[in-house]
């Protein structure tokens, strides 16, 4: 008996012994997508460690609840997650099985990001229903491709930060104003680079570019999905074509994870070219960081939008000899 | 109080009648209490953004002070390096104007950092409001509603989206097809198989689920049958709270639960991979899986990778207790009515898991499992479970929608039972050991689409009590919509299918059974289409 209970002492004091290590690094950040976890890193920087679930390349409605995210998720410190239902299918049942109270709603080691986000595409009460396809009734949750949502995500990452570690607040203030005096002189070139495109009609593959689109100004008039995560139909994307045509559509964006069949196959009726595009830092190499990422985008819309415009003004003179 | 419900009946006819004009006061007075309630969030909501508002507004304040202050410098500074528009002036003084300058850059950089400030409180305050604002308008759509005039034909909802604490979910599986057997149950031993040649409702499932308090978690899977004769029952397959926030790694499950022994056992039919369920798990737990009321404690290891440990203790009686107190007659011996004298006389399963991340791509999950607990053949005797179980999933690193992927699950099982002596029969003290074994292979070769291929094995039983258990499964099958394991015969099967998802929430499958009996000497040929839906929202699945 004697020896059963040094043993069960030993085991606790191990268990205790891991459970102070584990709170004397670095504060633990585990996040559910790759972009809030470039922002944090951005904030943190070598005070914190960083851990997405998601990886940049995959679809982030779709992911696998692996058993090692509940232990990543068990050792955070801080967890913060995109919400408006986008990780709903993968992400309660590994907070349940983490059994970290730290992380629960309403506790300091939880940050809901979209808060103080302004939603957009929130369906009508009447069209929440499941015949309009997989749709978010909170509203479209790709809001951290517009640059200044990312900004509001930042202040909050940084206050809450600063509520976890108040010791190295000012680094993270100095962090997050670095960050946001880069950001704010990047968004000033991005919208003067995208200024002479303001109003261009693009055509996506899933309701993914919305709050991208409303920042700079450009005019998503349809998707290739013809409901969210219904894949395209060949009716759907005929009357898409006819659509694209009339309007004079050149441009398709399309996310990195897609199959490319289809927006091929409406190029090819339309003219239009398709770019694939990542959704999230690191989703294409070289775009690691949040802002090298937005940076990524932009030039590349604006690159294949300009190669366009010497055509398109053709076109436009071919249509007036007419 | 003779005519309290004679004035009921009186009132009743009014509401019939007109309850609407004359009686529409009333209804707001039901509802005042929640109404006021209601009321008094709003305002409190208004007055938080009222003080938020004005929070701002003194530090918009303070800052326009600052700015008209700074600029008030920058005025004075831009006098001072050019006191005079006449710009030939200027270069007779460069020396002393040269300070001057660079304190000007500095006041407009100060003015700069200033403005940005201002600039990110403003995004800042803009969000808050906004978020406000939806907030009010979320709250003040329940006022407006409220005093809706209700008549009781109206069907009385109980929540809306978002606004219910509790995530309610109701699926719909059924089967078609045929069978070389006739009698298609002594193939399909599963509760939820397919029943008969025909059309088979495999389970109508409603789930419950959502957080309790800040302490626990519950859940409640309630299901619905059709028997091969038409006859609906209902089944309470699970009902449990789990624990969110015990200290150490801990957690525990308590109600009614599917025990987590291997893989299989703890899943419900609309995630099985294919229509039925595996002969082992049906051989050695019966028609509906090991499940009990009991209690679940397990404890995840501060380890790197994945590691959990469990042990359930549960009720070791019934029939969702199959080789254990599961009153049914076992090799031979009639079952004897068995009591609870002691701890040991409960049904102990103990298990461990661990889980690999081979590559990015890969992942690699390990358990061993055990279940010990008293069977009713005898006084003291007992049945041992164990298997071990093994799942590997690849996942392209760029899926879309979860596809394309390959998963391959293995679970072999073994089960010592010793059986009690029987005098009526002859049969004297004795010990029977049999396993059995799965081992399935699924492909998501294409979005929506998975291909799957099944191999089933069970050793037969002991030839004795073979036609005497096939018997006894006949008799106990009439009136009885649980039809068990009907055969006790050495038995391989090969299934492969396919399945059509036409979204998350539905799915159609095609499935082929090639039923090899060795101990019969015979093959059956069974082909299924199986059909989904699946209504509401339904939590996420284990990996």
């Amino acid at each position: 008996m004697k020896i059963i209970r040094r043993l069960s002492a030993c085991v606790f004091l191990c268990i205790t012994c891991l459970a102070a290590v584990s709170y004397a690094g670095k504060i633990n950040i585990v996040t559910s997508t790759a972009d809030i976890a470039a922002l944090a890193e951005e904030i943190g920087k070598d005070k914190v460690k960083v851990t997405s679930i998601a990886k940049p390349t995959e679809d982030p409605h779709f992911v696998d609840a692996k058993p090692s995210f509940i232990v990543k998720l068990n050792k955070a410190d801080l967890f913060i997650e995109t919400g408006l239902e986008l990780e709903i299918g993968w992400l309660p049942i590994l907070v349940n099985n983490a059994r970290n109270s730290k992380i629960l709603p309403g506790k300091s080691g939880y940050l809901l990001a979209s808060i103080g986000i302004q939603v957009i595409e929130v369906p009508a009460p009447e069209l929440t229903d499941r015949l309009m396809g997989d749709i978010h009734p909170f509203g479209n949750p790709h809001y951290m491709l517009d640059p200044l949502n990312g900004k509001i995500v930042a202040t909050r990452i940084c206050e809450r930060l600063c509520q976890i570690d108040p010791e190295n607040c000012d680094y993270y203030r100095s962090n997050f104003d670095g960050f946001t005096e880069r950001l704010n002189q990047k968004l000033s070139e991005w919208q003067n680079v995208l200024l002479p495109f303001q109003g261009t009609k693009i055509v996506t593959y899933h309701k993914a570019w919305g709050y991208f689109a409303n920042r700079f100004q450009l005019n998503i008039i349809g998707e290739l999905e013809p409901k969210p995560g219904i894949p395209p139909s060949p009716s759907h994307l005929k009357d898409l074509v006819w659509r694209m045509n009339n309007e004079g559509v050149k441009l398709i964006i399309i996310s990195s994870f897609r199959e490319q069949r289809s927006p091929e196959f409406v190029a090819a009726k339309t003219g239009a070219k398709v770019l694939v595009l990542p959704i999230m830092p690191g989703g294409i190499k070289g775009t690691e960081d949040y802002l090298s990422f937005i940076d990524y985008n932009i030039n590349e819309i604006v690159s294949l939008l300009s190669g366009l415009s010497g055509n398109a003004k053709f076109q436009k003179t071919g249509a007036d000899v007419k | 109080m003779k005519y309290i419900p004679f004035f009921v009946f009186i009132c009743l006819l009014f509401a019939g009648n007109h309850m609407s004009s004359v009686f529409a006061e009333n209804d707001v007075r039901m509802n005042k209490d929640d109404f006021n309630a209601l009321m008094n969030q709003l305002q409190g909501m208004k007055t938080l953004i009222e003080e938020m508002k004005q929070d701002y507004n003194s530090r918009l304040d303070k800052m326009q002070e600052k700015i008209a202050a700074l600029e008030k410098e920058k005025a004075q500074l831009t006098e001072k390096i050019s006191p005079s528009p006449n710009v030939s002036e200027k270069p007779k003084s460069i020396k002393g104007e040269y300070v001057k300058k660079e304190e000007f850059e500095e006041v407009m950089k100060q003015l700069h950092d200033t403005e940005k400030h201002l600039e990110d409180m403003e995004l800042r305050y803009n969000a808050r409001e906004e978020e406000e604002q939806d907030n009010i308008a979320a709250t003040q759509f329940i006022p407006d509603s409220a005093p809706e005039k209700w008549s009781p034909t109206q069907p009385i909802t109980l929540w809306s989206a978002g606004r219910n604490y509790m995530d309610i979910s109701f699926d719909g599986l059924f089967s078609a097809g045929a069978s070389t057997d006739e009698d298609v149950q002594s193939l399909f031993g599963g509760g939820h198989d397919p029943n008969q040649r025909g059309f088979t409702l495999q389970q109508l499932e409603t789930t419950l689920e959502g957080t309790v308090d800040p302490y626990f978690r519950g859940v409640a899977n309630i299901l619905f049958q059709l028997d091969d004769e038409g006859e609906s029952f209902l089944e309470v397959e699970e009902a449990y709270l789990t624990s969110l926030s015990l200290p150490l790694n801990l957690q525990v499950k308590a109600g009614t639960f599917l025990t987590e022994f291997g893989r299989f056992n703890e899943t419900h039919p609309h995630s099985w991979d294919f229509i039925d369920q595996p002969l082992v798990n049906n051989r050695f737990f019966g028609a509906d899986g090991l499940r009990n009321p009991g209690a679940r404690f397990s404890w995840l290891a501060p380890t790197e990778n994945y590691t959990e440990l469990f042990i359930a203790v549960q009720d070791s009686q019934g029939e969702t207790a199959h080789s254990f107190r599961s009153h049914e007659d076992m090799f031979g011996r009639e079952s004897m009515e068995t009591d609870v004298h002691n701890l040991g006389d409960m049904l102990y399963t103990p298990r461990v898991v661990t889980a690999f991340e081979l590559t990015d791509e890969q992942t690699l999950m390990l358990g061993s499992s055990a279940s010990f607990g008293p069977n009713s053949t005898g006084g003291d005797q007992d049945t041992i479970i164990y298997g071990i179980d093994m799942f590997w999933k690849w996942k392209s690193k760029t899926a879309e929608a979860g596809f394309p992927f390959v998963t391959w699950q293995t679970e072999v099982m073994g089960r010592r039972f010793e059986a009690g002596e029987e005098e009526e029969h002859g049969l004297s003290n004795d010990v029977f050991h049999n396993w059995g074994a799965y081992s399935q292979i699924n492909w998501g070769f294409k979005k929506r689409w998975v291909a799957g291929f099944r191999a089933d094995y069970v050793d037969g039983l002991e030839e004795v009590f073979v036609e005497e258990h096939e018997e006894e499964g006949h008799e106990e099958e009439e009136g009885n919509h649980h039809h068990g394991d009907g055969l006790g015969f050495e038995r391989v099967r090969l299934s492969p299918n396919i399945t059509f998802f036409p979204t998350e929430f539905s799915k159609i499958r095609l499935q082929y059974n090639y039923d090899n009996i060795l101990g019969d000497d015979r093959t059956e040929h069974s082909v299924f289409l199986q059909f989904e839906f699946l209504l509401g929202s339904h939590g996420a699945h284990k990996f």
